[in-house]
């Protein structure tokens, strides 16, 4: 269980001008539950990633996972960051590998397990290549095999889909969702596409800007699995309009 | 001779059918052999064949000026000392250039380590280069005796700035990104370093490695014209001295050779053991 306790996150610019990114965000995950962040750009979402990460600390308020405060990046953590942030001189299958050589925790059946999730995202064969012979959308899916190699119990996207067209995206949602449901974890992702949003979500967290909070968390209680079939049903149109109203109408406002 | 016939851009492109396609622009793009190779070496032979004419029309001294034939038989009749003094300007580059590797690789962590050792130690640097290494030499020969270390002292200092500035310039400007990724696996700072930083840089020291390379072949005959009893930077001290002009341009013509050759090897090296590094750079150049 991953609890967000009053969290609050303030960053001080170069020109010492204080700049609050996080206010009085609380959010408790039950396990395996798939969690997406939507909200208007420069509210924070990135920022709420990366606490829950332990790669920043928060000014205020906590992050606790199973009792535990985060205080530094956790080993039961996967991180897939926008970029596919691959390692130019590593072959695809090492750039795979590369957390568990950074935790010491290769092991005799690791490379197969690689080649593993690798096939499962349709990257068979593609192991021996370097990042630059492979397209966008082959990186990012190679970023997310790194992000499941140690097998977290967590995994946190940033906008993962952000630099892929739009007929990568929705094949790439989809398999997000087929690897969820065979290796149950509990995702935090960060989208701009409401869409996307709903069609993944258990919960979608949307949030406003300026300060960044929390302006609604609206439960997605459609039937699984889902294709991109679900858009027309009625209370997946309903959550969209929703989500849009809170975004948008604050916009107005 | 034959560079005027035309290259075989078909023969030697992997993608025949894009040259058929067109043909003009296909030849152009496409002949790298002729453009990078036949035709350098058509206007080298040119010039040879101007410079041996000039030398017999205008009958200029041997001493002043050698025609490129005289240059030639000089030199092979004197063809086993001149190997021994290639030999022994080959083995103080080649020893100067791994010195500054050795020097310079640690140094240019160290620096990179924290902006207060950065500060305290590039002026340093930026001193030892300011410095004139041939007004240098002959006090280096003084305190280090007349034998090979100053030679070897001399080719480094000559060589190792621009390396430390290329690897710590390459250790430097890995992406915030990559180092993030990094901490997200819980990296150790020699982890980043070893298996983070280091790699990212290698495009960088291989670029330092190019210029070092050539610097050291100067750093070599800096050292060679103060002290020394061997090598081809002797060699022309001791033509030039007895007008015997033409073996000393047959040292300079080795010179330029090793020069050439040994920048190849960096190259090489490069492409067979880090074959990224060197696409990375092609692909940057095009
Ligand atoms: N390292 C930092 N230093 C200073 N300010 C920062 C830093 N990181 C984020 N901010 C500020 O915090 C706020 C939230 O940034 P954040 O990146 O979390 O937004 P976001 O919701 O992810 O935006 P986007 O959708 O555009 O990615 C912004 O106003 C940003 O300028
Ligand atoms: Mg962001």
């Amino acid at each position: 269980m991953i609890e967000i306790d009053r969290l609050s996150k303030v960053f001080r610019s170069r020109d010492g001008a204080d700049v609050v990114a996080l206010e009085d965000i609380s959010l408790t995950i039950d396990d395996n539950k798939f969690i997406t962040i939507v909200g208007p750009s420069g509210c924070g979402k990135s920022t709420l990633l990366r606490l829950a990460s332990g790669l920043i600390r928060p000014t205020s308020g906590s992050v606790t996972i199973d009792r535990a405060v985060v205080e530094e990046p956790r080993q039961d953590t996967g991180i897939v960051f926008q970029m596919p942030v691959l390692l130019p001189w590593a072959t695809i299958l090492d750039n795979v590998l590369f957390p568990l050589k950074m935790m010491h925790r290769e092991e005799a059946d690791s490379t197969e397990q690689a080649r593993h999730l690798l096939g499962m995202v349709g990257l068979g064969g593609f192991e021996g290549k370097y990042p630059r012979e492979l397209s966008g959308g082959m990186q990012q899916r190679a970023a997310i095999c790194r992000a499941l190699i140690h097998d977290p119990n967590i995994l946190l996207m940033d906008e993962p889909f952000g630099a892929l067209d739009a007929l990568t995206r929705e094949e790439m949602a989809l398999e997000i969702l087929r690897i969820w449901t065979n290796q149950p974890k509990t995702i935090l992702f960060v989208t701009h596409s409401i869409t996307e949003a709903v069609l993944l979500a258990d919960r979608v967290v949307v949030m406003s800007a300026r300060p960044g909070r929390i302006a609604e968390i609206i439960d997605v209680d459609l039937p699984r699995p889902r294709t991109f079939e679900i858009e027309a049903h009625h209370e997946f149109q309903q959550s969209a309009q929703r989500i849009r109203e809170l975004i948008f109408g604050n916009r107005r406002g | 001779m034959n560079s005027n016939n035309p290259p075989s851009a078909s023969g030697n492109s992997s993608s025949a059918t894009d040259v058929a396609d067109t043909p003009k622009i296909g030849f152009w793009r496409r002949s790298n052999l002729g453009q990078d190779v036949l035709l350098p070496l058509g206007v080298f032979i040119l010039l040879l064949i101007v410079w041996e004419a000039a030398v017999q029309i205008f009958t200029i001294p041997v001493y002043l000026l050698p025609a490129p034939s005289v240059i030639w038989t000089d030199s092979i009749a004197l063809a086993g000392p001149i190997g021994e003094h290639t030999l022994a300007t080959l083995r103080t580059v080649v020893l100067g250039f791994i010195i500054s590797i050795v020097i310079s690789l640690p140094l240019a962590v160290f620096m990179t380590s924290s902006p207060v050792i950065s500060s305290a130690i590039y002026p340093l640097l930026v001193l030892t280069q300011s410095i004139p290494k041939v007004a240098l030499a002959p006090i280096l020969v003084v305190i280090l005796g007349a034998n090979e270390l100053p030679r070897l002292v001399i080719t480094f200092l000559v060589a190792f700035f621009p390396l430390v500035i290329a690897i710590a310039i390459g250790l430097m400007s890995v992406p915030a990104e990559l180092l993030e990724l990094g901490r997200s696996f819980k990296a150790s700072k020699f982890q980043e370093l070893y298996r983070i930083r280091l790699p990212y840089a290698v495009p960088f020291i291989f670029s330092g490695l190019k210029v070092a390379i050539a610097l050291a072949v100067v750093g070599a005959v800096v050292g060679e014209f103060v002290n020394a009893d061997k090598g081809l930077g002797y060699l022309i001290i001791t033509a030039t001295a007895f007008f015997k002009t033409p073996v000393a341009f047959g040292a300079l013509i080795l010179l330029s050779i090793m020069g050439i050759v040994l920048f190849q090897v960096v190259v090489i090296i490069e492409r067979i053991f880090f074959p990224w590094s060197a696409a990375s750079q092609e692909t940057a150049i095009a």
